[in-house]
């Protein structure tokens, strides 16, 4: 399955393993997969995406049939927590092939730049991703500074 | 009953390595839930951020192709600080076999979650046999 390569990493856990440390060093450790404290292992549900503007912070879950009624959203200083379940009745008569699809009760706590304000937090779910938007603080924003 | 082998992947061609030198991006692999019932099969897909006008299904001879485009309503300005799905188009396909009525096919797509319903054709469906007494 794998191609024979002669580069430098010759197994593909290797290769995983190289480009794990890319992350870490282009990211940080704060938002790092395998280096926060907090982080869940790849794979997890929901897969998490976070962007960011001088302005404000957005956190994008991939939660694809959850009713956003369940979903419980808070925030603790930078620390945003999402957790909310996707149960995925069986059908008792049927015979399944695959169940590849999350089925249970998630949680995800992610830790956002110091500078968010946990008071302008807004979220909105459309089309089976949770977006978050938190805005930054006023005094953490690059100014531009005139010259007299 | 139909066996696992009548409904299944397609063997992914290109290795990760192969595929990663090429310019398009390698779609995501939508995870999904096959079940079958005496009236047909039913697929599930997890396929965030696609709406109906993103969503593209379709059999071809034989392959039922999932295809979609997910849409994130991402700031003109932004970076990215960390990500997990580093792809925006999904796509999965199955070999189907001669029993399924490929032009009855019925799809919903709600929430992110695709279900389409392949029903079997009535005269294949399973009968119950009956056993006289002797």
């Amino acid at each position: 399955m794998f191609a024979i390569g002669s580069s430098a990493a010759d197994s593909p856990f290797e290769e995983l393993w190289q480009l794990q440390q890319q992350v870490d060093e282009l990211f940080g450790a704060w938002a790092s997969p395998s280096g926060g404290i907090r982080s869940l292992p790849q794979g997890s549900f929901p897969p998490v995406n976070i962007g960011h503007t001088p302005e404000r912070v957005e956190i994008y879950l991939f939660a694809p049939g959850v009713d956003p009624k369940t979903l419980d959203i808070s925030m603790q200083q930078n620390l945003l927590t999402v957790a909310g379940r996707r149960d995925i009745p069986t059908d008792e008569r049927a015979t399944y092939y695959r169940q590849e699809r999350f089925s249970g009760e998630f949680r995800r706590v992610i830790a956002l730049p110091e500078d968010v304000d946990p008071d302008r937090v807004h979220a909105r779910y459309q089309d089976g991703i949770v977006q978050i938007g938190v805005e930054r603080r006023e005094a953490a924003r690059p100014r531009q500074i005139e010259v007299h | 009953m139909a066996t696992h082998s009548e409904i299944s992947p397609k063997a992914g061609a290109a290795s990760a390595r192969e595929r990663r030198g090429t310019a398009v991006e390698t779609p995501i692999r939508p995870p999904v839930d096959i079940r079958e019932d005496s009236e047909g099969i039913t697929v599930c897909a997890d396929m965030p951020g696609v709406s109906k006008e993103r969503l593209e299904l379709r059999v071809e001879a034989n392959t039922l192709i999932l295809e979609g485009s997910a849409r994130l309503d991402v700031p003109e300005n932004a970076e990215a600080l960390y990500a997990d799905v580093r792809a925006s188009t999904y796509r999965r396909t199955f070999a189907l076999s001669g029993e399924l009525e490929t032009d009855k096919i019925e799809a919903n797509l709600k929430d992110g979650v695709l279900t389409v319903r392949i029903p079997k054709r009535r005269e294949l469906r399973p009968r119950k046999i009956e056993v006289r007494a002797g």
